[in-house]
């Protein structure tokens, strides 16, 4: 019984905990900021052979553009979602679905042939 | 009797805590959490297909022959910019201020209107430049993911109007948070995908 007690009390602080430490708005503005600032160089890299005088590969575009993506993603789950401050369930079932769409996806991939040497021979193209 | 008295739930004005169920989390929410994680699989699904079959065609117009990256950035900054506000409102109501709450949702809902409206503009210049959904396989991938993504926005404004309406007759208070919030992880959830889409289809050739 004290067991159940002290786990019904650390739900509670974990609780308070998340209503205390929610973004205010000057937070949310900041983040919308570093997302429009990460979105604006993305958008730069359409106008890279302007800037740099060449023409990128693809990898280079890829390797580029992917941490950005992936970046804006994350920021957009753990802030405007919330998912940072909320209980872990949430994350959880959000993570399993998504780990489980690239999973599946990967397979299907390489089922299909989509990394042979067409596909690198694309990634090295100007 | 004890027990029900130790485990009675703990009642916060913060969305999605406090509610008398199994998990001591409000189901509705949980349930959108479950919703968006095997969306991911869907959507994962029409990207995948895309990425596949986006070079495959063997006749018609190709994607660097029909995109229009500057008009395309707009779009997404529009559609993230309505993510603010959207977060803006889901904090406006669980301070209880009804009516900045009101406002946020009419501008994330004339924001996502405004991506809807560039959407309906980027297909009719590319079926007018002659893409159309069967002319080849790029065209039947392309509109196929945009378009689900599309329709999503789409249900999303009418989620959002709703809740607007709700609130102009009064019954979306504080005590309701958890509605908005529900709505907003919804938007959200459209806005991340979009990233995806944004950076996948059109940004990289």
């Amino acid at each position: 019984m004290s067991t159940t007690t002290s786990v019904s009390e650390a739900a509670e602080h974990e609780v308070d905990e998340s209503v205390h430490r929610h973004p205010s708005d000057t937070d949310y503005v900041k983040i919308a900021l570093i997302l429009a600032g990460i979105t604006a160089l993305e958008v730069a890299t359409y106008f890279w052979k302007d800037i740099f005088g060449s023409t990128p590969s693809t990898l280079a575009l890829v390797l580029t553009l992917f941490p950005m993506m992936i970046l804006k993603f994350i920021i957009v789950v753990s802030y405007f979602m919330h998912l940072k401050y909320d209980n872990p369930l949430f994350k959880r079932v959000f993570v399993f679905g998504l780990v489980l769409a690239v999973c599946v996806y990967t397979i299907v991939f390489f089922a299909f042939e989509f990394f042979d040497d067409r596909f690198f021979r694309f990634l090295q193209r100007g | 009797m004890t027990d029900t008295a130790i485990h009675a739930p703990v009642i916060h004005h913060e969305p999605g805590h406090g509610h008398d169920t199994s998990t001591g989390l409000s189901n509705p929410k949980l349930a959108m959490w479950v919703f968006l994680g095997s969306d991911c699989l869907l959507f994962g699904g029409l990207i995948s297909t895309y990425l596949l079959l986006r070079h495959r065609s063997v006749a018609g117009l190709g994607p660097s022959d029909v995109f229009d990256i500057p008009f395309t950035s707009v779009s997404s900054f529009v559609l993230l910019m309505s993510s603010l506000t959207m977060a803006l409102a889901v904090a406006a109501i669980v301070r209880g201020d009804v009516h900045r709450n009101r406002i946020w949702l009419g501008t994330t809902a004339l924001l996502g209107a405004v991506f809807i409206g560039g959407q309906a503009y980027e297909f009719t210049t590319f079926y007018r430049e002659g893409l159309g959904y069967t002319t080849n396989i790029f065209g039947s991938a392309f509109y196929t993911l945009t378009g689900f993504h599309g329709v999503h926005v789409s249900v999303g404004i009418i989620m959002l109007l709703s809740l607007l309406v709700m609130s102009l007759k009064g019954n979306l208070g504080p005590e309701r948070a958890e509605a908005v919030e529900i709505v907003g992880l919804y938007w959200h959830f459209v806005d991340i995908v979009w990233i995806l889409i944004f950076t996948i289809v059109y940004l990289i050739p």
